[in-house]
């Protein structure tokens, strides 16, 4: 009974054991330090066990030893390591990153619960994607979900509007959940069985009504979740109105792992032995995905406020991880994977940027960006080159994440998708250089609502934001370190979908 | 009359239909955010009702554990604590192959077999209550444990439970009176997982039948959940409340209009009618 057979337990119970913890903790300096104490914990258990399955193959953990399908398992294989690795990641800069923001954003008489609720959270979002179990993924999907819902809340010192933000993703969110109860209910009875593993052997030949509405529920449970297009309503709000060091993290996170749950539902439980799953992805994910990508990329177009330019263009970037999955092929999978570690590193980076401006300016809007050259040079230059990696220039993540897709759609076939790729990336540079434009080449305020110091952002948010924008060249440039685990997660998901290799 | 039948024999169904209908249109509907709450309780409640409704047996009672069963496995086995577990342990993997058999007996024979299969699923379940050490041997030389493929393999799982409780003579082979069997009513693989589940459930005594308690834990699962939901849309619309001075919603968005624009959204273009009028 040594620790480190129980490592696979480890990034669940450790947060979630600490969370209530920081109410107990005296206000001030101390629940942070707390808390970044155990995402740093959480964040190398994350690593501990990515090397180890990245060595040895899936790990299989029966919670209080009870073998499944009875017990509930952990199941980590190269794919949920991989988000499991950028979950934590992203906590751990984020974390030491929210201090001064937090500071300023958030009542200090709620910081102590800030701090719980973001290790519920990231707790949360761990626990949907290490675990093999299709109810446990409802049950962590709601821990994060509700604790979402009450830090977007918090953000109402600045703006009220972050209330009724907060009740509609509530109202929206538990749609959602509800619906993919249903769907899991109706696998059940059909089944007799929740753990994922043991679900797929028993849907083997049973294509009936039964399991397509299951199905059709949780496509669209999830699909409320992760803002498929017509279904993103609640998100722009949400992260526009959030505290920003919020915003920085659960965009970088949150939609990516419902995506993951999307993956391995349709990859892991049901097969390409059902019709329904090949109608699904050339009726519901291509087309939401192509729309997605253009619809919302051109709302983002006309913002006003960069927070909900960058929440809009975030609904876009899902459309291009809809996209990669739904050509049902392991270059499809692996640019889909691909593009959910790089797009949580620029998307994290470009909130990041946006909380520094918004510690120093007071405001997220666009005519606070003017001339900010000027004034945070660090902050422009990490929003500009986490910028065009949101467009996909070379030597960023962004490159290589549409690189994957380009090849992807050329080689499923659908040359117009990659076209369209290309020509939704044009919209990405539009906006994003909008914003560079009025950050570089605009006189900055000297008096009125928008005017400010020169003065730099603190290095306590620097140094983390500053770490995810070297991590976008880095990753941009050894493109083998995330293109190989991301084909081999991908190779290893489509052998059990008993699709073509 | 047989539409009629069908509708009325899953009237749980046309409940959680309807229940959850209800609850979907009150939410999108309603304009108050605490009417809006009640509908996402109506919508939680009606998917509560349907896993319920699905784990029930008819003439099952809750699916509580009394002592004498408890009290009874410990006097065969020495080691009575182990002796308890492993019956609980055999009880439930039991549980889940008589599962795979209301299933399987379902897709094929789902006209006939529905009483039977009750009575069945419920007699296995106990029989496997008073007999889990011996069960539990059985179980395991079957790769049930292990293989999540052969729970469902009834045929091959109650042929095991029924040898090992000939070979056992702890409890004498009596009647089962619950058992109404009519061979001519089954058919292929229903009629084989039936006739060997029922030698198995042959052994038992007194029948007591459990509901399957798995759907209610999970719904145990989801009331928290849902009484969470909503403790917290409650928060927020008292919060709402304090900030804004209402919860109806197109006052809400009046507000933030007004705050924005400095007026309500679509009262200038009216203006501008009116003044061109």
């Amino acid at each position: 009974m040594s620790i480190a057979s129980q490592l696979p337990v480890l990034p669940i119970i450790m947060p979630i054991m600490a969370a209530p913890v920081t109410l107990l903790l005296p206000k001030g300096r101390a629940p942070h330090l707390w808390a970044c104490l155990f995402t740093w914990l959480t964040f190398a258990a994350c690593i501990a066990l990515f090397r180890e399955v990245d060595m040895s193959g899936p790990i299989s953990y029966h919670l209080g030893d009870w073998a499944p399908p009875i017990g509930i398992e952990y199941r980590i294989d190269l794919a949920n390591a991989l988000v499991l690795l950028l979950v934590s990641g992203i906590a751990a800069l984020v974390m030491p990153f929210a201090y001064r923001s937090v500071q300023l954003e958030v009542d200090e008489r709620q910081t102590p619960l800030f701090y719980g609720a973001m290790l519920i959270c990231m707790t949360g979002l761990l626990g949907v994607t290490i675990t093999g179990d299709a109810f446990n993924v409802f049950v962590f999907l709601e821990i994060s979900s509700l604790s979402t819902y009450a830090l977007i809340a918090m953000g109402a010192r600045r703006d009220r509007r972050a209330l009724t933000a907060a009740f509609n993703y509530l109202v929206m969110g538990t749609i959602g959940a509800t619906f993919f109860v249903i769907g899991l209910g109706l696998l059940y009875q059909a089944t007799g069985t929740l753990n994922m593993a043991d679900l797929s052997k028993q849907l083997i030949g049973q294509d009936n009504r039964m399991v397509q509405a299951g199905f059709a529920f949780i496509l669209v449970g999830m699909g409320l979740k992760l803002a498929m297009f017509p279904m993103h309503l609640w998100l722009p709000n949400a992260y526009t109105y959030a505290p920003s060091a919020v915003t920085a993290f659960i965009a970088a996170t949150a939609t990516k792992v419902a995506v993951y749950v999307i993956i391995r539902f349709f990859f892991s439980v049901f097969n390409f032995d059902f019709a329904f799953i090949g109608a699904a992805f050339t009726y519901v994910l291509l087309p939401l995905g192509l729309l997605g990508m253009f619809g919302a990329s051109f709302v983002a177009l006309f913002q006003e406020d960069v927070k909900r330019m960058l929440a809009y263009s975030s609904v876009a970037q899902i459309g291009y991880m809809l996209l990669g999955l739904s050509f049902a092929t392991v270059e499809g999978l692996t640019a889909s994977l691909v593009h959910i570690f790089n797009h949580a590193l620029m998307k994290g980076a470009l909130f990041m940027a946006v909380a520094c401006v918004v510690l120093r300016a007071g405001s997220h809007s666009i005519h606070a960006f003017a001339g900010l050259s000027k004034r945070m040079p660090v902050t422009t230059w990490a929003f500009i080159i986490s910028g065009l990696s949101l467009i996909g220039v070379p030597l960023t993540v962004g490159f290589i994440s549409k690189w994957y897709l380009l090849n992807a759609a050329f080689a499923a076939g659908h040359w117009y998708a990659g076209f369209l790729i290309v020509a939704s990336s044009l919209i990405a540079l539009a906006y994003v250089g909008r914003v560079a434009e009025v950050m570089l080449l605009r006189e900055p305020a000297e008096e009125g609502k928008y005017a400010m110091a020169k003065e730099e952002a603190p290095l306590s948010m620097l140094i983390p934001m500053w770490i995810l924008v070297l991590a976008n060249i880095y990753f941009g440039v050894r493109t083998d370190l995330t293109g190989d685990i991301a084909t081999r997660a991908a190779e290893a998901l489509m052998m059990a979908a008993g699709g073509a290799p | 009359m047989d539409w009629f039948d069908f509708i009325l024999a899953r009237y749980n169904y046309w409940i959680f239909i309807l229940l959850m209908m209800i609850g979907l249109y009150i939410v999108f509907a309603r304009g108050n955010l605490v009417k809006k709450i009640v509908g996402l309780n109506i919508f939680q409640t009606s998917v509560f009702i349907y896993y319920i409704s699905i784990g029930k047996i008819f003439g099952g009672t809750a699916p509580i554990y009394m002592g004498d069963e408890l009290d009874a496995a410990s006097h065969h086995e020495p080691e009575s604590g182990h002796g308890a577990d492993a019956g609980a342990h055999g009880g439930e993997t039991a549980h889940a192959a008589a599962e795979g058999a209301q299933s399987k007996i379902d897709n094929s024979a789902l006209d006939h077999g529905d009483d039977l299969k009750e009575t069945l699923h419920s007699k296995i379940d106990n029989n496997a209550l008073d007999h889990g050490n011996d069960l539990k041997e059985a179980l395991k030389s079957a790769p049930v444990s292990d293989e999540g493929a052969s729970l469902h393999d009834l045929p091959d799982a109650g042929e095991k439970i029924a040898n090992t409780l000939s070979h056992t003579d702890k409890t004498p082979p009596a009647p089962a009176p619950g058992i109404e069997f009519s061979p001519d009513g089954l058919h292929g693989a229903a009629g084989d997982a039936a006739h060997s589940a029922a030698e198995a459930a042959h052994g038992a005594m007194e029948a007591i039948v459990y509901t399957n308690p798995l759907p209610h834990v999970l719904i145990l699962t989801a009331i928290v959940v849902g009484v969470a939901t909503t403790a917290v849309g409650l928060a927020l619309a008292v919060r709402i409340r304090e900030a804004y001075g209402t919860i109806e919603e197109d006052e809400l968005e009046a507000a933030d209009d007004i705050a924005e624009f400095g007026h309500q959204a679509g009262v200038r273009a009216q203006q501008a009618a009116g003044s061109a009028a």
